[in-house]
């Protein structure tokens, strides 16, 4: 088996002398959707962040494409073509949707600005519109598609997506899984998703894990997990009462 | 009549020096939220490079061409000063970053002192002057008695702001470089993510905001003629002032806060009294902190999220 794009090994992270992570090991081998699902609070964005050094792991190591990365600067291990659409999105709010796009295009350059600027407005036509409107003045929807469409700008070989459903109509859910899908399809592109929308992360992704209290407790196929009674008890089914059980 | 477009012109001249001071100020608090107390000093600091400098082109190597030397020394100027304050964030600043709020401020005004400490010890503790430069003036109103008048300096300090200010504009708002530098302003964790390099982003800050103070100094050597250990500190404060007048953070609420400081100075020594000029300038520091914390052109702090 040829080594996993990244490889995640025994990390466990602090903040203070709080314990985030406790030794957790992830895989993502290049062109899969690896999801990662869980409870809040579990450690998923602390991870998520983590592989960006940013907090800094304090014990284990993170392997990107054969490169050790754990000590690097969060700007160089983009400049790797690691891209985030990190958990609340984070678009530069006082500036327009353009220049959110020309920040996220730093690491791929110039060169390719225009076409690639036609390939994220292909997928979310909504930003072509809101071109040189002030990200702040986005809906919710919208500023995710650009948090994602900045991401995308920076060509990455891995695309980290952090709680992209969050707070979403279902309908602009399924346009962002679907952008998901069809990413990973037609161009290859290697995602790692967190996720709390549990069954729609699972049925998109190859493999899945399961995070407890920053450890992984359970991982495999998304197809396996969806069928594990825990899984359903824990993720979905208790879920999906919750969800129906809300005024 | 007269004495009032006099003082208009004072005061534009003034404010165009106050505003350039303003925009380090303004930088610096946006990018890293702190006030940088020792950037006075670093314009006091400014004002004798230019003056060496400029004694070292004409009494030395005997340069003849007034504006050639002022351009000259305006550049070496610039530099320099650009490479003081990189070195002050690396050595005082930098290390304090994620440390408790106070501490980058505490270490500002340590700075200050030092810098005005260090001149007084090294260049003593007496105005230094510079020969009279470009005293030509034209007439551009008469009145009885009563000429209102506009010097070439003043012209040159104007149009060098004009030019500088527009530089600037198109640097920050134009540039990957002044994009990086507001993407840093509004989440630099956001900014390292894209591939940011944010403690660099911080230093440029803090050498364009040096450059643009060193171009004041320069221009408060030529206007004024003297220059003294002691002068970072009121021009300080009152550049301060300016960029919380105009909302700190704004540039250009800067450029508006030190024109406005410059006006009312130069207005309420013609017309009230001179001896309390800094009362009245200082008075609109308090006034606009009460009734406007954040400035003409300063954001609310409330943002849409």
């Amino acid at each position: 088996m040829t080594a996993p794009l990244l490889a995640v090994r025994g990390v466990k992270t602090y903040y203070g002398k709080i314990v985030a992570l406790r030794g957790v090991d992830v895989d993502v081998a290049d062109g899969e959707i690896v999801t990662l699902i869980g409870a809040n609070g579990a450690g998923k964005s602390t991870l998520m962040m983590t592989i960006f050094g940013n907090p800094r792991a304090r014990e284990g190591s993170i392997v990107f494409d054969g490169r050790d990365i754990t000590r690097l600067p969060t700007h160089e291990i983009a400049r790797l073509r690691i891209a985030q659409a990190p958990e609340g999105r984070r678009i530069f709010s006082r500036m327009t949707v353009l220049e959110n796009l020309q920040m996220g295009a730093i690491v791929a350059g110039d060169a390719d600005f225009a076409t690639d600027c036609q390939k994220v407005f292909k997928l979310f036509p909504r930003l072509e519109q809101r071109l040189h409107q002030r990200g702040g003045t986005l809906s919710g929807g919208e500023q995710q598609m650009l948090a994602i469409a900045r991401a995308l700008m920076a060509r990455p070989r891995l695309l980290l997506l952090d709680e992209p459903s969050l707070g979403l109509a279902p309908m602009i859910v399924r346009q962002i899984f679907d952008a998901i899908r069809e990413l990973n399809r037609v161009e290859k592109l290697t995602v790692f998703l967190v996720e709390q929308n549990a069954f729609h992360a699972l049925k998109l992704a190859h493999r899945g894990y399961v995070m407890v209290n920053g450890v992984i407790t359970m991982s495999g196929t998304g197809k396996e997990l969806l069928e594990r009674p825990e899984v359903k008890s824990a993720y979905l089914e208790g879920g999906r009462q919750e969800v129906e059980a809300a005024p | 009549m007269e004495v009032f477009v006099q003082q208009l012109i004072n005061g534009i001249t003034l404010g165009s020096i106050y505003g350039l001071i303003a925009i380090g100020y303004t930088m610096v608090f946006g990018i890293i939220g702190m006030v940088n107390f020792a950037h006075g000093d670093v314009f006091m600091v400014s004002s004798f490079i230019a003056l060496i400098a400029l004694l070292i082109l004409t009494t030395w190597l005997g340069m003849a061409s007034v504006a050639l030397a002022l351009l000259i020394v305006l550049i070496v100027a610039m530099v320099f000063t650009s490479l003081v304050n990189w070195v002050i964030e690396r050595v005082a600043y930098r290390p304090l970053r994620g440390s408790f709020r106070l501490a980058p401020l505490i270490s500002a005004i340590g700075m200050s002192i030092f810098l005005s400490n260090f001149v007084q010890v090294t260049q003593g503790p007496r105005n230094k002057s510079v020969p009279p430069l470009l005293q030509d003036v034209i007439v551009i109103m008469e009145g009885n008695g009563y000429d209102v008048t506009i010097s070439y300096r003043q012209l040159i300090i104007w149009s060098i702001t004009a030019v500088l200010l527009a530089a600037f504009w198109y640097l920050v708002s134009k540039t990957s470089l002044g994009r990086a530098q507001r993407a840093c302003e509004q989440d630099q964790k956001m900014a390292a993510l894209v591939g940011v390099d944010v403690d660099r982003t911080i230093s440029i800050t803090f050498v364009i905001g040096a450059a643009l103070a060193a171009v004041a100094g320069t221009m408060y050597l030529m206007y004024y003629g003297v220059v003294n250990f002691s002068d970072g500190f009121v021009p300080g404060i009152k550049a301060f002032t300016a960029a919380v007048l105009g909302g700190i953070g704004s540039l250009p609420g800067a450029v508006i806060g030190g024109i406005l400081i410059g006006l009312i100075e130069t207005m309420w020594s013609a017309y009230f009294s001179i001896d309390y000029k800094d009362v009245a300038a200082f008075s609109i520091l308090a006034i606009t902190l009460i009734f406007l914390p954040q400035g003409l052109l300063g954001r609310p702090e409330v943002e849409k999220v």
